[in-house]
């Protein structure tokens, strides 16, 4: 299971170019990640929910999978793939289908995965398809102009939730998902991120996604995925945004193997969350004089987030 | 589907679409997504160790990997010049130039 990226920078590329999302995007990347853990010799059958992703990557007549694709609507990818791996049981067993193995992958975003979707994601990994569901967070619905969601982190400056005089930003909490996915009972859930050359880069992402792909049944990955146009960054710093979000703890890295909570990355000393904050313009309004106890508040939540964490893993 | 890609309303008509809207896979390599640049990356073989640490973070699968899973000169075809290959490498094998 060890990662070796020489090795597995052999195997052909399953996300071609020419799609259209935008430069410097962190969604291909995670989904790069994803479709590199696939056994070269093995078959995908993939699905999106219409976020970014889809609509960039799946333009009639362009499709940028080199695997089967089908086309969803918002909410309803984790329906589709979970019927799609039903099917291939069925046929399976009827012994319709040639040899060789097959795995089912839904992408969405948080827009199609926190809210539109939740419906038939939670339904799907109730039923216990054999199939990996990724969530890839951007924080907001990028791809209709920069929506809140119930990702958006708190006090974000989104177009729905524009930061002024009166609101300083979305008011609400984000929502935990991979904790309600781990709340599922199924065998294998967990949180990662795309990270710098200093950080291991593709390592945990690409372990995990290797663990959710191969343990049978249902599977839940949250992937942090930096929108350089929605949180307003210079593209070349992708990775380091992500780099911070781990070294922070706004976003832990941690997998759920049946149950069993396992922490994947500790900082080697816990940046304060402005570090995160500050490179992002949608964060800008936080820095403004008299607003520091928005920040003090944002970290509470994070320290408090952490310390549940810490008492619920295995390793801490 | 036929080989010869067409963008529907512009050469051809609904009566033309595939049944099912089914396409072959991968057909986005026939779509050129260079031109979006204006700045570009240059790989200076020179410093390069060929640790690889570049090819998976480039959002448009712009890096080549060959047989022997060294990588080669960037994908001009795809690459949209969003500099994170280059912020990445740590031999600054890669620099970022302005578009002539
Ligand atoms: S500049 Fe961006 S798109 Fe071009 S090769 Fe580097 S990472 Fe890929
Ligand atoms: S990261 Fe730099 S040194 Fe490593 S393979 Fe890429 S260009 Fe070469």
């Amino acid at each position: 299971m060890a990662f070796n990226l020489k090795q597995e920078a052999k195997k052909p590329e399953r996300l071609t170019g020419g799609h259209r999302m935008c430069a410097g995007c962190g969604a291909p990347v995670v989904v790069r990640g994803i479709l590199r853990a696939l056994n070269e010799e093995d078959h995908a059958v993939v699905s999106c929910a219409t976020g970014c992703l889809e609509v960039s990557t799946f333009i009639y007549p362009y499709s940028a999978w080199t695997d089967s694709f089908i086309h969803s609507a918002f909410e309803n990818s984790a329906a589709t793939v979970s019927g799609a791996e039903a099917a291939y049981v069925a046929m399976k067993r009827k012994g319709k289908l040639p040899q060789g193995e097959t795995k089912f992958i839904a992408f969405g975003g948080d827009g199609g995965t926190y809210d539109i979707g939740i419906q038939s994601l939670s339904g799907a990994m109730e039923r216990g398809h054999n199939m990996l569901y990724v969530c890839y967070d951007n924080g907001a619905y990028m791809n209709t102009g920069i929506q809140r969601s119930s990702a958006t982190p708190k006090y974000a400056d989104t177009t729905t939730s524009p930061a002024g005089k009166v609101v300083p930003g979305k008011p609400q909490s984000r929502k935990d998902l991979t904790m309600i996915m781990v709340n599922h009972n199924i065998p294998y859930v967990a949180q990662t991120s795309p990270l710098g050359s200093k950080k291991g880069g593709l390592k945990d992402l690409h372990e995990k996604a290797q663990k959710a792909l191969y343990t049978p049944g249902p599977a839940f990955i949250n992937a942090l995925a930096p929108c350089p146009r929605g949180w307003r960054y210079d593209t070349p710093r992708l990775l380091e945004l992500c780099d911070l979000a781990v070294d922070t703890c706004f976003w832990p890295l941690y997998e759920v193997v049946d149950g069993v909570y396992h922490i994947t990355y500790f900082p080697k000393e816990k940046l304060p969350v402005e570090a995160y904050l500050k490179p992002q313009g949608r964060f800008r309004h936080l820095f403004k004089a008299g607003n520091e106890h928005l920040i003090e508040n944002i970290q509470k939540e994070v320290d408090d987030r952490w310390a549940m964490l810490l008492k619920l893993a295995d390793n801490a | 589907m036929s080989k010869k890609l067409s963008v529907p309303g512009v050469d051809v008509s609904w009566k033309d679409i595939t049944p099912g809207g089914i396409v072959e896979a991968g057909t986005c390599r026939e779509f050129k997504t260079g031109d979006w640049r204006s700045v570009k990356p240059v790989w200076k073989q020179d410093a390069c160790k060929q640790c690889l640490l570049c090819f998976p973070v480039c959002p448009d699968s712009s890096i080549p990997i060959n047989k022997d899973g060294k990588r080669e000169d960037f994908d001009y075809d795809y690459c949209k010049g969003c500099g994170v290959c280059a912020n990445v490498c740590p031999f600054h094998a890669i620099d970022m130039v302005d578009e002539d």
